[in-house]
């Protein structure tokens, strides 16, 4: 595979491992928050975590849009699925997302709901146009990267006037999740562990570009490395972050210049502005009301938007009181601190989002961190 | 002795399975001996008795059941038949036995295709007599549309254990060596490439095949060295591994640079968000084997044309855990997990 | 969840479309997010969409500074 297998190369790997180790100074700690869920999986997929010195830590942040889901905007999909005329379409990764009382789309299928998964948007127009007779609606999720496909959905639907075809919408904004971590440590968190600069999404930067991030940056004065996930990508990033607190410098470099450019893709931009527009509030799992960070149709899509074509009410949820997902997203505390890590929340039986996918953190350290925690550090 | 005669023979090519042909009347005799009878064609099933007999000799014997509900009921490299019969000896020869006789219960949707139903069973006929083995003894169901997604097959096998060979995951040993016989992911990804909304094209086609001669030369050089033997079917390695750490009581530490995965599998795992630990093998098997025989397994089982890309992927710990842990190809490590939930569409 | 392979152009198909092909798979993707897609091209393949082109060149000098650091690197190591 070109492209990636040059950036998995083992050599430079081990070489990295030396230069963050030598440049790392021993005296202090560097706490790096990956925001993405890609660069969690990627943490955990090729063990990067152990091949850094002891003094670099690195917190998983909430940038797993199936994690960051209410458990009421899964109810809310459920109640939609249960109606005879709907069919609602869905990436695989919700499929086994907790909603509340151990609902999940799975389960809801299991007893009869029409609920398919897709693997694209596309997926969704083909089935409106193959069942004019059923309500088909697209269970619509995701950050930057993947709000374009369903902007491109919206205007198809159009063009092919499609009558049968909505949206329930879910996509969220990453700066204004980012800013909201890092405000909310600055005034409550003192004396926890500070945060002392990101690893920055990759593929949401393909679309948004590297501007964005420059506010944030600037405000909070943290630094910020936009990364590939490939393990060399993510190594080169860390290594810029030292760097960069080394020298007291707080910018937004871009590691991943060949797929990223500081005004991003300006036309799926566009396409996301024709469709899109705020909605204020919206709630994170684990954040709360993050303002400024959801998005709805536009009044002019309004017969795409479920949530207006079918009167969906607004549910509201409590979170399993137990449950330590809203602490873990912020990074506030590791999965191993919440009592249901490994017992009643796991793999099979997520009681949290963070289980649930390949990317949340939780799911991680199911794979990685808990084999770290029982063995000797590596020396390689 | 065949039936008598039918009045008019089955439209094979046009015509469709319905409720008669379930019901034990004519009309389902005609369908199990212009069909099934002549795809399996052998002595048992020419008596056309509910049951056959056969000579036990003294030794142990193997026995094993199966259910398969694949769907699509065809796919590049075989279909439900043909997966069903190897998918049956290779369980009786994951024992180190010879697999001798097979049944095989078919659960038909009404309005299922002659032809269709024809192919499957000439594909099993010729999948038993490519591996020496006879299908001697089945059952036929009709049931309402709706109630079967076309086609179940269900299946046990009876296989003779090789004198003295008694394999069992609790004889596993720390510092035994783990040995694959092939390429991951190829059955796992052939199904998917036929899922409707996945929309993806490649040459690569099931692995289903019938293991036991493979096993024969590998039981042939290193007899009890071999601790136990495993089909990574549904779950893939990551599952079977994990069955077998949780019995042996032991962990195991894979090496990512020694699993041979073909590119095209690795590029679908990758385009799909899969691991080819998890994705379905059909003719493949890993074996725990004790490291003074594991060169000369290894070596028998490159010799053989199913396992020609064969390797010695990793070791046996000891490990109150029972991880099965991948060293990764930096030097870092992961817990291979069994897959959570499902990725796949039925694929066995 | 955000899964993206970089995948090479094979053909450009009308409305948008095109067949992409990695290691001799090949799907059918929508071109609809990048501006005059070309066979040849590499781009980044996410939920069925072509998000960004792979700029040959950067990706070229990115491999070369982490072969030059990479090379530092192990001569620091003990």
């Amino acid at each position: 595979m070109k492209y990636v297998v040059e950036f998995r190369n083992k050599t430079i790997a081990q070489g990295l491992a030396g230069a963050i180790g030598a440049e790392a100074d021993l005296r202090r700690p560097y706490r790096f928050m990956e925001f993405c869920g890609g660069h969690t999986h990627a943490i955990s997929r090729y063990g990067l975590e152990d091949l850094l010195p002891a003094n670099i830590r690195m917190i998983h942040g909430p940038g797993c849009p199936v994690c960051v889901l209410p458990a009421s905007r899964i109810d809310m999909a459920i109640r939609l699925a249960d109606r005879a005329e709907v069919t609602v379409c869905v990436y695989g990764d919700l499929m086994r997302a907790p909603g509340s009382q151990g609902q999940s789309l799975l389960r809801a299928k299991a007893l009869g709901a029409d609920i398919r998964m897709v693997y694209s948007t596309l997926d969704a127009i083909r089935i409106a146009e193959q069942m004019p007779k059923r309500e088909v609606v697209f269970f619509a999720i995701g950050f930057e990267t993947t709000t374009p496909a369903t902007a491109v959905m919206v205007r198809l639907a159009g063009k092919k006037r499609l009558k049968n075809l909505s949206v329930f919408c879910n996509h969220v904004l990453t700066p204004s999740a980012m800013h909201s971590i890092l405000k909310n440590r600055n005034a409550h968190d003192i004396g926890r562990v500070e945060i002392h600069g990101f690893v920055g999404p990759a593929h949401v930067s393909t679309i948004i570009g590297t501007e964005p991030y420059e506010s944030l940056a600037e405000e909070f004065g943290k630094p910020i490395v936009i990364a590939g996930f490939e393990p060399l990508d993510v190594m080169q990033a860390i290594l810029m972050l030292v760097r960069q607190v080394n020298q007291g410098r707080h910018e937004v470099e871009n590691q991943y210049s060949r797929a990223v450019k500081r005004e991003g893709n300006r036309r799926a931009k566009e396409e996301v502005l024709d469709i899109f527009e705020l909605r204020d509030p919206f709630e994170w799992r684990g954040l709360g009301l993050v303002p400024n960070s959801g998005l709805k149709l536009k009044q002019a899509y309004a017969q795409f938007d479920a949530e207006v074509r079918f009167s969906m009410h607004e549910l509201h949820v409590a979170d399993n009181p137990v449950c330590e997902c809203c602490a873990i997203l912020r990074g506030m505390k590791r999965p191993v601190d919440c009592k249901l890590f490994g017992t009643a929340c796991t793999p099979e039986t997520p009681i949290g989002a963070c289980m649930v996918s390949s990317e949340g953190a939780c799911a991680a350290y199911w794979t990685y961190g808990r084999l770290r925690d029982y063995q000797p550090r590596r020396m390689s | 002795m065949r039936m008598g005669v039918y009045h008019r023979k089955l439209d094979l090519k046009n015509g469709c399975v319905d409720l008669s042909h379930g019901s034990g009347g004519r009309a389902m005799g005609q369908l199990i001996s212009s069909l099934f009878h002549e795809a399996f064609g052998n002595e048992w099933l020419d008596r056309c008795n509910d049951q056959s007999a056969f000579d036990v000799s003294t030794g142990r014997m193997v026995m094993t059941t199966d259910g398969y509900v694949v769907s699509p009921l065809f796919f590049p490299g075989g279909n439900i038949g043909s997966l069903a019969v190897h998918g049956t000896i290779n369980d009786v020869a994951m024992a180190g036995a010879r697999p001798l006789y097979l049944s095989a219960s078919f659960i038909i949707e009404e309005g299922f295709r002659f032809s269709d139903l024809k192919t499957i069973a000439d594909s099993m006929g010729e999948a038993a007599r490519g591996a020496g083995v006879s299908i001697i003894t089945g059952d036929t169901k009709v049931v309402e549309r709706g109630k079967a997604d076309g086609l179940f097959i269900s299946t046990t096998g009876i296989g003779r254990l090789a004198d003295g060979l008694d394999l069992s995951a609790e004889k596993a040993r720390v510092g035994d060596r783990v040995l694959l016989s092939g390429c991951l992911g190829e059955h796992g990804v052939a199904i998917m490439s036929r899922r409707q909304n996945l929309a993806f094209q490649t040459e690569i086609v099931s692995d289903s095949a019938a293991l036991h001669g493979l096993v024969a030369v590998m039981v042939a050089a290193g007899g009890n060295g071999i601790r136990v033997m495993r089909d990574p079917t549904r779950g893939g390695l990551a599952a079977a591994l994990n069955e077998i750490a949780h019995q042996s009581r032991l962990g195991f530490r894979l090496w990512e640079e020694a699993i041979p995965v073909k590119p095209e599998v690795a590029a679908t795992c990758e385009l799909l968000g899969l691991d080819p630990l998890h994705v379905a093998n059909e003719g493949k098997l890993v074996a725990i084997v004790a490291p003074d025989v594991a060169r000369s397994v290894l070596a028998a089982m490159k010799a053989h044309p199913l396992g020609c890309d064969a390797a010695d992927i990793g070791e046996a710990l000891a490990d109150d855990h029972r991880f099965v842990q991948l060293s990764t190809s930096f030097g870092g490590g992961r817990i291979i997990d069994w897959l959570s939930g499902e990725q796949l569409p039925r694929i066995c | 969840m955000c899964l993206s392979v970089p995948a090479e152009i094979a053909q450009i198909l009308p409305d948008d479309m095109a067949i992409v092909s990695v290691d001799g798979v090949s799907m059918e993707i929508s071109t609809a997010l990048i501006a005059d897609p070309g066979v040849g091209d590499y781009v980044l393949v996410h939920v069925g969409y072509a998000l960004a082109r792979i700029d040959a060149a950067e990706a070229k000098r990115t491999l070369e500074l982490l072969q030059d650091v990479g090379s530092e690197g192990r001569e620091l190591r003990p």
